[in-house]
């Protein structure tokens, strides 16, 4: 049986990750998939918690499930908008998107 | 399975009721010709009656559904109304904006997209569960980054969207990964159940309210998470960034008090400290950003931050008083925040200009609007006769009552310092005149025949009936609620702070 510490290790490295890329990432569609990482790590938290510490119950696992399919739609909405910002600029760097700063 | 407790959603029901109408409306009324019929006066016809079922009963008092899942106050009844009537007040003034050319075909998009956000919002106040909470909070941000982005041929308005969604998935992303934290520290994502059982003793519990504080720092845009605020606003369409900036936000505010007071008492003195920090940046920084900006929604923008900073020092208190003052602070700054954005569209519609300098000498062609605009203005910086007086004397009352002398002290500083860039734009309305206009023209519309290349003030122009309707209500408010104490005495009469909220909880379990 794998420990729990190994596996909240693997949930906060790739939450760092995620942050880390967001921050770096000069391609949207990057920071998009940086941001993923960082709703994948928490849904790994609440199934590990759910699964090692309160075997009683689902209400982890199934927050877990309503979590993804909220980061689906928000990835929709978020490559919608991309799409629409590569009609105009034909590119989707984020490097481009200062119009409006300070 | 119990199907009276349904009636306990009465707010949310009615409001998907007004949905599925218009959902209806618009696939058999819109297109050729029938505009008329459709446009505007049904959704807020729709809206206006379920408002006011919404308020009838709130004296009816508390209530649960699925098992603690969804909580119901009169408190939470009063928010959800205050939010239900900016809401109209947006519908009215966005008007002008959707009979536009290219909107014509998307205007019920609009209406639905934004009462969705609004019934996000609704499933979010009346939240007993981490669950709930997090699917009305993304159900309330979600759709509106598609309203922000809904001029679609428009760069600035894509380009704030992404900024916006962006920022909202990073937000939930650190939101999320808190919630986890708590819920591994105790084992149940009920508020009840949690508040019980955190302690401050928990460096999990510690860490999950540090990523929670995060995450709806974003949301209500305070200091070190505000960076998105002023690119939004400026891209989004003007009637989003008036709903942006009050609804959104309000209703995030609410939230944080009653999530802090439910699930983190123990932890009073980390979170206090914290939001002290918090407050006092997001005010004085947003105030120096304020007075150096020239584009007028970049300007609302950063008062918006400020004004946020006020409105969480409701929540500094933790008391009966500080709830009250918080929505007694989201009523009165609703609508003279409205009020002012109402004033903003109406003139970008007419003529194309959103710049504070394009304003000089608007007091000699539109005295009407200049004076409304100046009103509102007023209240927002806090002027005695007007709402926003009361409003901010109650919120630094509770707070100097709690025992936050220093922070009471810089956040009156900092309202002297309001008060001088709210007067610029009441300068450029009356004092500077037409010869003042040293500015050159800045084209912000997409269609360049709008644009109208003179340098002169502003035009008159009739103001449209709905326009017109929105800001007598956004007056009227500003007007009545300081002078008529009723209003404060009403939200307080069902109040409940850290001292009350056992016994709150208690009845709703009966």
């Amino acid at each position: 049986m794998i420990s729990i510490e190994l596996l909240l290790l693997v949930s906060a490295v790739m939450l760092f990750a995620g942050i880390y890329g967001f921050l770096t990432r000069k391609s949207t569609l990057a920071i998009l998939l940086s941001i993923e990482l960082m709703l994948n790590s928490a849904d790994i938290n609440f199934a590990v918690f759910n699964r090692m510490v309160y075997p009683n119950g689902h209400e982890g696992v199934f927050f877990a499930i309503f979590a993804i399919a909220i980061a689906a739609a928000e990835s929709a909405i978020a490559i919608a908008i991309m799409i629409n910002i590569y009609r105009q600029l034909k590119s989707i760097s984020a490097d481009k998107l200062t119009k409006m700063k300070w | 399975m119990d199907y009276s407790q349904f009636l306990n959603m009465q707010a949310e029901l009615s409001l998907l009721a007004v949905i599925v109408i218009l959902f209806v409306a618009d696939l058999f009324m819109c297109g050729d010709g029938k505009k008329g019929v459709y446009n505007t006066c049904l959704p807020v016809v729709l809206l206006t009656i379920h408002t006011v079922l919404n308020i009838c009963p709130c004296c009816q008092g508390a209530g649960e559904a699925f098992g603690g899942m969804y909580v119901h106050t009169p408190m939470m009844s009063i928010v959800k109304s205050v939010l239900a009537v900016g809401t109209i007040v947006t519908f009215l003034m966005a008007h002008k904006w959707l009979s536009r050319e290219e909107n014509l075909i998307k205007q019920g998009e609009f209406y639905l997209i934004t009462l969705f956000t609004l019934l996000g919002m609704y499933f979010m106040i009346s939240s007993g569960h981490f669950l709930m909470f997090f699917i009305g909070l993304e159900t309330a941000s979600i759709p509106m980054a598609a309203t922000v982005a809904f001029d679609k041929n428009r760069y600035e308005s894509a380009e704030a969207g992404a900024k916006f969604i962006l920022l909202a998935l990073f937000s939930a992303g650190l939101l999320l990964y808190g919630i986890s934290l708590i819920y591994g520290a105790t084992g149940t994502l009920y508020f009840d159940e949690i508040g019980k059982t955190l302690t401050l003793s928990n460096p999990l519990a510690l860490l999950g309210l540090v990523l929670f504080i995060s995450g709806m720092g974003f949301k209500i845009s305070l200091v070190p998470f505000h960076l998105w605020t002023a690119d939004t606003y400026e891209g989004a369409p003007t009637v989003v960034t008036g709903f942006l900036s009050v609804i959104s936000k309000g209703s995030a505010a609410f939230v944080l008090f009653t999530v802090l007071i439910k699930v983190f008492p123990e932890l009073v003195g980390a979170w206090n400290q914290a939001f002290m920090w918090i407050i006092i940046f997001s005010i004085t920084v947003a105030n120096v950003f304020a007075v150096r900006q020239n584009n007028l929604k970049r300007f609302m923008a950063f008062s918006a931050i400020s004004q946020a900073g006020y409105l969480v020092l409701g929540v500094m208190d933790g008391t009966a008083q500080g709830m009250t003052s918080l929505v007694f602070y989201l009523l009165v700054y609703m609508v003279a925040n409205l009020g002012a954005f109402a004033v903003i569209t109406t003139i970008e519609e007419n003529s194309g200009k959103i710049n504070i300098s394009d304003y000089n000498g608007l007091y000699s062609t539109n005295p009407k609007l200049s004076f409304l605009m100046t009103l509102c203005l007023f209240s927002l910086a806090g002027i005695p006769p007007f709402a926003g007086f009361f409003s901010k004397f109650f919120i630094f009352m509770a707070a100097f009552k709690a025992g936050w002398h220093w922070l009471v002290l810089i956040a009156l500083i900092n309202t002297v310092i309001s008060l001088y860039y709210y007067l610029l734009i009441v300068k450029a309305m009356y004092i500077k005149g037409p010869g003042f206009t040293e500015q050159k023209l800045v084209s912000i519309s997409a269609d360049n025949d709008r644009v109208m290349p003179e340098d002169g003030p502003i035009p008159t122009f009739r103001v449209d009936c709905y326009t017109r309707t929105a800001l007598f209500i956004c007056v009227a408010g500003v007007v009545l609620l300081g002078i008529c104490g009723v209003a404060y005495n009403c939200i307080d009469s069902f109040s409940y702070g850290l001292d009350k909220v056992m016994e709150v909880c208690t009845g709703c379990c009966k």
